[in-house]
């Protein structure tokens, strides 16, 4: 891979120095000239892995978000949507482009993004179930976005590879927003009329059994020292006070079963992926190399 | 043999670069040149991304690439620094008066930690008449770094960067 693949081939046009062009004529390594050395005491293979857990649930979701473009309840909250999954998107591609550096195997973003199946995405089930109402999106994002702020703010001081760290420690003030926001609207429906209060205690209801999974660790978690399940009280608290604050009451439904112990980090998924996967996979796999 | 008086200096003309979605401020201004190193006619450049999916940093990496490529430098390099992350404190104060003056409330001090669950009450200036009766319409805008705001004096709507 090269350096400057991209930026020559828009510096060597012949438009003028003050000429713009437009997003997407290319698009740019976005770890471009970062030292991407992983650190000697850590696998390869396990870091890419990791890089692949969190880099999966940050598309998926920046994937579902952007599906409100359009039918969101008012447009300030379709540009408010589309602005939280272009930051996870972000994060994704840096996360995706580590996984294929530190693995040896060379994939790029797209590579991870366009030509893997469903079963080799390991992103939890709570980013790929279908958006439901606007609650359950709502509900949805205040528990991601609380659950991978905690799991970012711990990454920035002990992840063991820089790139993960500079990640997460940009990621942290990006995931604060994407909390406030839901935790605002969780408030304004909460603590609305009787019947928002019920649609928005509904969505919590129906989120909640998909929480456990963030804190139920795969293997490749425990080999690096990263177990998720430190965090599993700290994240209940900060939601239980953000629903007690809507008036709402904080969900008791059970967990999601696994399948044969497994589930979304083992590749096991419901058929929302798939659904997901060939809105966001045809067009690449159509038109392989296709560039405009 | 180029001596280097006879180009610019490198971290004065990377630095002056507009940025693309606000060309009111330099790259310098907007705190995203993160370190130049200039060594003959080869100079390197970090850039600081402002947002993880900021669809900006190839076009600011070209453009900084284009003008010292015209200013004589053949080896141009333009690298991406992650760490620190970028923050609206790296916005100087020549910055934050340009945006202000192109009709943009600029941020103030980034907050540390986590942000309140709950209400944020925020006193932001109109940038066109200076009122403090303005009003959040939304907080995302026609970039991540920006909410939506109007004025209840003047009327006018405008735009604000976020603390980040």
């Amino acid at each position: 891979m090269t350096d400057d693949h991209v930026y020559l081939t828009l510096a060597e046009g012949d438009h003028e120095a003050e000429a713009r062009w437009a997003y997407g004529t290319g698009f740019a390594d976005p770890l471009l000239g970062v030292d991407t050395a992983p650190a000697p005491d850590v696998d390869g293979a396990d870091l890419s892995l990791y890089c692949q857990l969190l880099g999966d649930d940050a598309l998926v979701l920046a994937q579902r978000l952007i599906e409100w473009t359009t039918h969101a309840p008012e447009l300030e909250e379709e540009v408010a949507l589309a602005n939280l999954a272009l930051d996870l998107l972000g994060q994704a591609r840096l996360l995706l482009t580590r996984a294929g550096q530190v693995d040896g195997t060379g994939r790029t973003e797209d590579d991870f993004a366009y030509w893997r199946a469903e079963h080799e995405f390991r992103n939890v089930r709570l980013v790929e179930a279908e958006n439901g109402d606007f609650a359950f999106s709502i509900a949805r994002l205040l528990v991601f976005a609380t659950a991978r702020g905690a799991l970012y703010r711990r990454l920035a001081e002990a992840a063991p590879d820089a790139v993960v760290r500079a990640v997460a420690a940009r990621g942290v003030k990006e995931l604060a927003y994407h909390q406030e926001y839901a935790a605002a609207w969780l408030l304004r429906l909460g603590d609305g009329t009787a019947y928002s209060r019920e649609r928005m205690q509904a969505g919590l209801d129906a989120v909640w059994p998909l929480v456990d999974e963030l804190f139920t660790a795969h293997e490749v978690e425990l080999r690096l020292g990263l177990d998720p399940a430190g965090l599993r009280e700290p994240v209940e608290a900060e939601l239980a006070r953000a629903i007690e604050r809507a008036t709402l009451a904080v969900p008791t439904a059970r967990p999601l079963a696994r399948i044969g112990g497994r589930a979304g980090r083992e590749g096991v998924h419901g058929e929302a992926l798939g659904r997901l996967l060939a809105e966001l996979q045809v067009v690449a796999r159509e038109h392989p190399g296709a560039t405009w | 043999m180029v001596t280097t008086a006879a180009r610019p200096d490198a971290a004065q003309l990377a630095g002056a670069v507009p940025d693309p979605e606000l060309p009111m401020l330099t790259l310098a201004e907007l705190g995203v040149l993160a370190g130049v190193e200039q060594a003959g006619s080869a100079v390197t450049v970090w850039l600081t991304p402002t947002y993880s999916g900021c669809p900006a940093v190839a076009e600011m990496a070209a453009d900084v690439e284009l003008r010292l490529r015209r200013a004589g430098y053949t080896e141009v390099a333009v690298r991406l620094r992650l760490d620190p992350p970028w923050s609206t404190d790296a916005i100087t104060p020549a910055g934050k008066a340009k945006l202000a003056a192109a009709g943009i409330a600029p941020p103030g001090p980034a907050r540390p930690g986590l942000l309140q669950l709950g209400p944020t009450r925020l006193v932001v200036h109109c940038p066109q008449c200076g009122s403090a009766a303005t009003e959040e319409l939304s907080r995302f805008g026609s970039t991540a770094c920006k909410s939506l705001w109007r004025c209840r004096d003047c009327r006018e709507p405008f735009e604000r960067m976020k603390e980040i």
